[in-house]
């Protein structure tokens, strides 16, 4: 069984972000992999450990994201495919989706995965968008898989506590919901192994892959607040006497 | 410009955020002079259509059919692409649910467009629609503009509008008008088949007055007693954001949001919760919100009343001690 794994490389959860027009300033922060793709990640390698096949660790952006790549094959993919591109962070959810779909067209998995969504823009459809241009059925925040044959198990995640057992043939693509296995650390023997894995190039041009964007991110901007947060101060006591005072004589709530 | 409403039900029973998108629908609407229909799909669904005759919309549209009785991607895409050619609305609306987020953008790159998701408003400006979304996990909103011919597609956060400021329809009701559509089995790929719960949760966080929760700032298992006490001086049920449960350190059951329970209780006391979107779905209904948390940008404290910027390791025993003493 031969899966492809759609990684994000994305600003590290504590990374301070200072905003310049539609993006952030990237030369002082770090970088990380996107967690819910080190779910979809870690799903591919179980799935190859039980199914035997290949797993490719695919991701696209700058030169920094060979780093993300290289983390994946540390953690035991067996190849990776970096299509580079300084200006991805201006791609429209259509536009990323077509690029990665013209290089997963010249490979031969039976099996893509992806995040349910990346934590910088959040758009959360490059995975629905890849099965649309693939031509492939496709299953969303999925829970559990069970390869039977030709076809799989899966178990979707609905609203408000709810599931859904669904079956779909393969190949396919599905998106995997954070938390549906226990991701593994790369071990040292992974990070020595993964020297010695190839990681392709390709960009869009190579690929040959043209589109004019659907629509623009304009510009980013710190949220207006919507309430008012009275701002407690002092020593760690004074705050804590503070705030118990004000849940009891103004919120009324204790 | 015409607006299009896709509305969302189950089984014969609405996804009440269907009528928080026809509220937006709505106010787009008043603010571009144009009108809003809402479009009903699925079998035996004839009621719900008549029930939407009472809004305020132009006409409401009734897709029905024996494949789309259980909702699939494939025959969604198939019936709505069909719907979209012939009604040929400039704006078309989804309430931003999980099964939205599985074929809404599929059916849009089926017709050649693009889809701008997960939005919590709009604006107009000289004529042309800027929509508001959240990015970095809620600690940036974004304005987007689509570049491209219409037809345009959107879809709308739960809450980000009031179901109750739906208007009803001035006088008389809005026609009914059946299209037909042709879907065929083979067209659909994926079998959907049972849906159920887990186990019975043993607690329903819905009914908690009072509730303390914990986020990654927890940092390990083990630092989960001392919000414990914090929980326990207040007399609060504990809660926690999807990592926490994810890693396991809670059960699923405890798990406040989007994909967790969604709570309005007298006092939220965020501990250690940045306030990513997912979350805070679950939990703006308090009546009233505290955010501790280390980083003074992070975005719970836009919704909170009470704020406290510091180590919670440091406030959780200052905390614990004041709230004994205030017994």
């Amino acid at each position: 069984m031969n899966i492809l794994v759609c990684i994000k490389q994305v600003p590290a959860k504590d990374a301070p972000l200072a905003i310049t027009g539609n993006w952030i300033k990237e030369s002082d922060i770090g970088f990380e992999m996107n967690e819910p793709d080190s779910y979809a990640l870690e799903e591919a390698l179980r799935l190859k450990e039980k199914h035997g096949g290949e797993v490719i660790a695919l991701s696209l952006g700058p030169e920094r994201v060979k780093q993300t790549i290289k983390e994946a094959l540390a953690k035991g993919a067996d190849r990776g495919i970096h299509i580079a591109d300084d200006n991805f962070a201006q791609l429209d959810p259509l536009g990323t989706a077509k690029v990665i779909a013209a290089a997963i067209a010249k490979e031969k998995v039976d099996l893509v995965l992806t995040g349910l969504q990346s934590d910088d823009h959040g758009f959360g459809q490059t995975g629905v968008l890849l099965a649309a241009l693939l031509n492939l059925p496709h299953a969303t925040l999925i829970m559990q898989i069970d390869v039977q044959d030709a076809k799989m198990k899966l178990k979707r995640e609905l609203e408000a506590g709810w599931f859904q057992h669904i079956e779909c043939p393969l190949p396919a693509v599905l998106t995997i919901q954070s938390g549906i296995n226990k991701v593994r650390y790369a071990t040292l023997k992974g990070i020595m192994a993964a020297k010695k894995k190839e990681i392709a190039s390709l960009t869009r041009e190579t690929l040959g892959v043209t589109f004019e964007p659907t629509q623009k991110i304009e510009k980013i901007y710190v949220p207006t607040k919507t309430k008012k947060t009275e701002f407690l101060t002092g020593t760690p006591k004074e705050a804590a006497a503070k705030l118990v005072e004000k849940l009891k004589f103004e919120a009324r709530v204790i | 410009m015409k607006i299009l409403v896709i509305t969302e039900q189950r089984d014969g029973k609405w996804n009440n955020a269907s009528f928080e998108t026809l509220a937006a629908a709505q106010q787009i609407a008043a603010a571009s002079s144009t009108s809003v229909c809402a479009l009903v799909v699925g079998k035996g669904v004839a009621a719900l259509a008549g029930e939407l005759t009472a809004k305020y919309v132009a006409e409401v549209l009734l897709v029905e059919h024996d494949l789309l009785e259980a909702y699939t991607p494939d025959g969604y895409c198939m019936a709505l692409k069909q719907v979209i050619e012939s009604a040929k609305p400039d704006l078309v609306l989804f309430p931003h649910t999980y099964q939205v987020r599985d074929f809404a953008p599929k059916l849009a790159a089926m017709l050649g467009k693009g889809m701008v998701g997960d939005c919590v408003g709009f604006r107009s400006e000289g004529g042309k629609l800027v929509f508001v979304r959240q990015m970095f996990q809620g600690k940036t909103a974004a304005d987007v503009t689509f570049t491209g011919a219409a037809p345009w597609f959107v879809s709308f956060q739960s809450g980000a509008f009031r179901a109750d400021q739906l208007a009803a329809h001035a006088s008389g009701k809005a026609p009914v008008t059946s299209v037909t559509v042709t879907v065929n089995s083979t067209d659909i790929r994926t079998k959907p088949l049972e849906l159920f719960k887990e186990a019975k949760s043993a607690v329903d966080l819905t009914q908690a007055p009072l509730i303390v929760a914990i986020g990654r700032g927890i940092k390990a298992p083990e630092n989960i007693a001392q919000a414990e006490a914090v929980a326990k001086a207040m007399g609060a049920e504990l809660a926690a954001s999807r990592p926490i449960c994810d890693e396991g350190w809670l059960p699923m059951e405890r798990q406040i949001g989007s994909s967790g329970q969604t709570v309005a209780p007298k006092l939220y006391l965020a501990l250690g919760i940045s306030g990513a979107i997912q979350h805070v779905v679950g939990m703006k209904g308090a009546r009233t919100i505290v955010a501790v948390n280390k980083d003074a940008n992070a975005p719970i404290f836009e919704i909170a009343d009470y704020g406290i910027v510091a180590d919670i390791f440091e406030i959780m025993p200052a905390l614990t001690e004041e709230l004994q003493k205030a017994k």
